[in-house]
């Protein structure tokens, strides 16, 4: 019996390597097949899939206001932005108008969720390029934000906050200086990133000209957000087509035009300081009282002082949560700008009280068919900072 | 078909005047435009809407497919285009029958369409032909049957 290990003789053959689906820089469950040379990777392959829980099935068989729930599910990470893309496109198609105060709410918290998932971003990404301690940083002001979540919908991630035509609860009475709070602290925050990694040898060595995208090539693979800003394309969806007000806010489009990884840090940490800003105009508009909720009987569940003592407010109520309630038939298409880019949502009514089709056209699901583009003809090393730079979220990608 | 200069769409107009056959339908909702194509114009209509200098449809934001079973044709096909130029959405729908549920593939023209396309032939049964690899994206490779139809029950067959 021989222990030698037999290579086949002539001429090298390249290596085939599957980076996943169990593998921590990859952020969930993602499957690269890399075809490689030595250390330069020839040919990378997503395979996706794993984590698929059919969730556009499901919402065939509920009502619109229980597809809410599933909508936290798809992006984990901005629970909020899907909350509000759902929402939005549901009260398209029922033609509603969501009370000022509400719209200015939903534009506050789903900036909030920018920050979060920006932070997530940050943290991880860095890890993954080896820098522990920023890591630590960014999950400690996450962490005070996502209180605010929760003293807000009473959960941390799975909010369900947004309903269509408003707001599930009146939020509690103090709890805009819980958030100017996080938003007094945040911005020396991230100068302490900044201070770390913006003039990092390391970290410039890791990011500057990797994974470099073309605004051509982006536009081409159909890359929305901070990616396909990081290459030059000024699109975002808040400024090009906006939505629950966000025409009244001022604020900046982030671009830059290297487009590699480095440009995209720099994009994202830009738009985190341009969340804030819009927080902040949102906390001086937010009336401290009025509607949270549109005034539509049938549609929006009536208040539950109204349910309690009046019998067509009792009537409704049971209505709406046993039957839910039937949009005339139509199809709408609502785009909005989630942390990742641009989150569609696709409803289709045929008159009855569930969806006959949604379909979420996921912001990940589609940058990450950029991945190729980004990491061949470079080191494996590379691909970890090409996966960690498109920011995907594989709950979403799979839905 | 209704008489030219009519659209409220200038885009619509615009595509009725290169071809007027190609436009087989125009429906407005909720300030969305869908134009409906026949699928034999199809391919040649998308080169035009994304080569078009004054249109520049190059964004490709999604492909969804719908079934109307029992309803014939039974599918269609939405493509979501978006123009950066004009700052604009358009839908085009294509009808497919149910028993020939083929469409053109355009990932020759806009390449995001790939995945968007092995997604609906994943889930929906379409096939795309001139696909360079048509094959489950979502589900496993050796799934039988096209889970999003509506024939298909919501928790699979047992």
């Amino acid at each position: 019996m021989t222990t030698t290990i037999e290579t086949p003789a002539g001429p090298a053959q390249p290596m085939v390597l599957n980076m996943g689906p169990q593998h921590p820089s990859t952020h969930g469950v993602l499957r690269v097949i890399l075809e490689l040379d030595g250390e330069i990777v020839l040919s990378a392959k997503p395979v996706i899939g794993y984590l698929h829980t059919g969730i556009e099935k499901s919402c065939e068989s509920k009502t619109y206001s229980q597809c809410i729930t599933l909508t936290d599910r798809i992006d984990y990470l901005a629970p909020l932005s899907n909350n509000l893309g759902f929402c939005l496109a549901a009260e398209k198609l029922l033609g509603l108008e969501v009370p000022k105060r509400a719209q200015y709410i939903r534009v506050l918290l789903t900036e909030l969720t920018r920050i979060t998932s920006h932070l997530v971003w940050l943290g991880t990404h860095a890890i993954d390029l080896g820098a522990m301690s920023v890591f630590l940083y960014t999950f400690r002001e996450r962490e005070e934000i996502m209180k605010i979540y929760e003293y807000v919908s009473g959960q941390r991630m799975m909010t369900s906050y947004f309903r269509i035509g408003g707001l599930a609860l009146e939020p509690p009475p103090d709890w805009l200086d819980r958030v100017r709070r996080v938003v007094e602290s945040l911005p020396g925050h991230v100068d302490e990133y900044e201070d770390l990694l913006t003039q990092n040898r390391i970290w410039l060595a890791r990011t500057k000209g990797v994974g470099i995208l073309s605004a051509a090539d982006a536009i081409a693979m159909g890359v929305s957000g901070p990616l396909l800003r990081a290459s030059g394309v000024a699109y975002d969806i808040r400024k090009s087509f906006p939505y629950s007000s966000y025409d009244e806010f001022d604020f900046n489009v982030q671009t830059q035009t290297a487009g590699d990884c480095y440009a995209r840090y720099q994009v994202r940490v830009a738009e985190i300081r341009e969340s804030l800003k819009i927080i902040r105009q949102a906390m001086d508009k937010i009336p401290s009282e009025g509607p949270f909720r549109a005034e539509a009987p049938g549609i929006i569940p009536p208040s539950r002082e109204e349910m309690k003592t009046s019998i067509e407010g009792l009537i409704y109520h049971f209505k709406i949560f046993t039957e839910g309630f039937a949009p005339p038939p139509g199809e709408v298409y609502q785009a909005i700008e989630s942390p990742r880019g641009e989150l569609g949502i696709f409803m289709m009514s045929d008159g009855s009280a569930k969806p006959y089709r949604v379909k979420f056209r996921a912001p990940s699901f589609v940058n990450l068919q950029s991945l190729p583009m980004l990491c061949t003809g470079r080191l494996i090393a590379d691909v970890v900072t090409c996966i960690g730079t498109t920011d995907i979220v594989l709950g979403e990608v799979d839905r | 078909m209704e008489p030219q200069g009519h659209d409220k769409d200038p885009v619509v107009s615009k595509l009725r005047e290169w071809d007027a056959q190609a436009v087989a339908e125009v429906i407005e909702f909720r300030g969305e435009t869908t134009v409906v194509v026949p699928r034999e114009h199809f391919r040649r209509a998308a080169e035009y809407l994304r080569s078009e200098p004054s249109l520049a449809f190059t964004f490709l934001s999604d492909i969804t497919v719908v079934d109307r079973f029992p309803l014939e044709p039974r599918f269609e096909v939405n493509y979501e285009l978006l123009s950066l130029d004009l700052g604009k959405r358009l839908r085009v729908k294509v009808r497919v029958p149910g028993n020939d549920a083929v469409m053109p593939s355009i990932v020759a023209v806009w390449p995001t369409a790939n995945w968007h396309e092995r997604e609906s032939f994943d889930l929906m049964g379409i096939r795309f032909e001139g696909h360079p690899d048509l094959s489950r994206i979502l589900m496993p490779d050796e799934w039988e049957g096209h889970p999003l139809r509506k024939d298909y029950p919501v928790e699979g067959y047992r």
